[in-house]
């Protein structure tokens, strides 16, 4: 089993030390046929206006799509706002993979930046985890086939729908590889 | 303090930023063809370096207005710089919820003993380092972001790649180091011991660390990061040379695929004109940046 990082821009080397950390083999995908030998792919943390352009200029935009639909895929802040059907301010391209509206840099600046504890339900009871929100999006708006499954407050941090999982704060950056468990278990029930 | 979380959330931005480029800007349409090209922040300024070494007189941090316009301009992050020392425009800038601040050489130092102490702002603080020594200071006072100084404003990458060879060797060595020999090594470059055994322990520094300082076409920014540096900063080199937007994408392409050599060939072709440069023999040893800071 091999995952695949999106190493275009961003922490992606984080993700793929968190992946290794649970013993799965990780690559940095940096071009097309990097992908296809991957069954799942994180999309990492970074800035999503940078991360549109440099998809496009070499053909990877429209690899995601069909990728996404045999295998997982995992999005964090920039990733999550990729993933998303619409993102509600500074527009950005996104892939349109999971049914909500996204707001960027919602909480403000860097300076409003934070890490506090969040609340997960990842299949085996409620469960509190560091949630790192740098510069983080908001989801605004979930559809009827969206699961939430991580609040901070009141607020949806963390959801999924099919193969798609997307979380606006930043799991790679924590002790806790317990998020990108549920992602590799994930990847594993579609082998 | 490193290990505290205010400390996480201020490098986690500068994790973020890995890969990208951060590019120097003086007004709003700047920011926006910065943006455009696929910055992943830019560095709002009056006067990029190398008209600050043209003009001369005293550097000072930017004008506010001038700050917001580009704040309101683009989504990615603005930093902006301040004068070594200089407490209170850093407090001017984490007020204007500044992105990222940059105690920077370019600016004229404000104060000839002390930089400032990094820890007591909400926005993360980047500085310049020559060699490994520095690099510990700086991340000692709070650094949630290192970079080489280089020689900005000259678009010669000679001093950037003395600087990011310096950090790495002297990296490099301190693995190697029995424990025995860490204090007195940290003594002799006058860094905290704790950084020092830090990096024995782990092989890098605490923070990222990036190029600044002389970069100007597509092939420095791959040369920068085949050595080291984590993302890049251009100052001058992108709004002195003719097509600023083109070079722009360049250098934005050059820098996640540095190793892709085919296809730096391809984005530097027919490229208009660099800016022009300096010798840094040309420059006279009082106008040097990169001696500023302690």
């Amino acid at each position: 089993m091999r995952i695949g990082v999106l190493a275009l821009q961003g922490d992606f080397a984080k993700h793929i030390e968190m992946l290794e950390s649970l013993d799965v083999e990780a690559i940095p995908v940096k071009k097309p046929e990097e992908l296809a030998h991957c069954c799942g792919l994180i999309m990492p943390g970074g800035e999503s206006t940078t991360l549109v352009k440099l998809l496009h200029s070499i053909d990877l935009f429209d690899k995601i799509k069909p990728f996404s639909q045999k295998w997982p895929v995992f999005g964090t802040c920039a990733g999550a706002i990729l993933l998303s059907n619409e993102v509600a301010n500074h527009p950005v391209q996104s892939f349109q993979l999971i049914d909500i509206s996204i707001r960027r840099n919602a909480y403000g600046t860097q300076v409003d930046s934070f890490s506090e504890s969040i609340r997960a339900d990842l299949g085996s009871g409620p469960e509190a985890l560091e949630g790192v929100f740098i510069r983080a999006p908001q989801i605004e708006r979930l559809g009827d086939g969206v699961k939430a499954i991580a609040w901070h407050g009141d607020d949806v941090v963390m959801v999924e729908q099919g193969n798609i999982l997307v979380a606006t704060f930043h799991p790679e950056l924590t002790e806790s590889n317990r998020i990108h468990q549920y992602f590799v278990d994930k990847v594993k029930q579609m082998l | 303090m490193l290990s505290s979380k205010e400390f996480k959330v201020k490098v986690g931005l500068a994790e973020m930023l890995k890969g990208g480029v951060i590019m120097d800007v003086t007004n709003a349409e700047q920011a926006k063809i910065a943006e455009d090209a696929g910055a992943v922040a830019v560095m709002a300024l009056e006067r990029i370096p190398a008209d600050i070494r043209s003009q001369g007189g005293v550097a000072r941090m930017s004008d506010p207005l001038l700050i917001r316009e580009i704040q309101k301009t683009v989504s990615i992050p603005v930093m902006a710089k301040c004068r070594i020392g200089h407490i209170a425009e850093a407090r001017v800038l984490e007020a204007l919820k500044i992105d990222f601040i940059d105690e920077s050489e370019v600016l004229t130092p404000a104060d000839e003993a002390f930089h400032i102490d990094k820890f007591a702002y909400k926005s993360p603080v980047v500085c310049g380092c020559r060699n490994l020594g520095e690099a510990l200071r700086r991340i000692a006072e709070g650094a949630a972001l290192l970079r080489t100084k280089g020689e900005a404003g000259t678009g010669n990458i000679v001093e950037a790649v003395r600087h990011m060879r310096t950090v790495q060797k002297e990296i490099r060595e301190i693995t190697t180091m029995g424990p025995e020999e860490l204090v007195t090594y940290a003594k002799n470059i006058g860094a905290p011991v704790e950084l020092v055994r830090y990096i024995k322990e782990h092989g890098k520094m605490p923070v990222p660390n990036f190029a600044a300082g002389g970069i100007a076409t597509p092939a420095d920014a791959s040369l920068m990061m085949q050595l080291g540096a984590e993302a890049v900063f251009v100052g001058s080199g992108i709004f002195k040379s003719e097509d600023p937007s083109g070079r722009a994408k360049a250098i934005v392409q050059a820098t996640t695929h540095y190793m892709d050599f085919d296809l730096i060939a391809k984005v530097s072709e027919g490229l208009k004109e660099a800016m022009k440069g300096l010798e840094m023999s040309e420059i006279p040893e009082d106008q040097i940046m990169q001696t500023r800071g302690w």
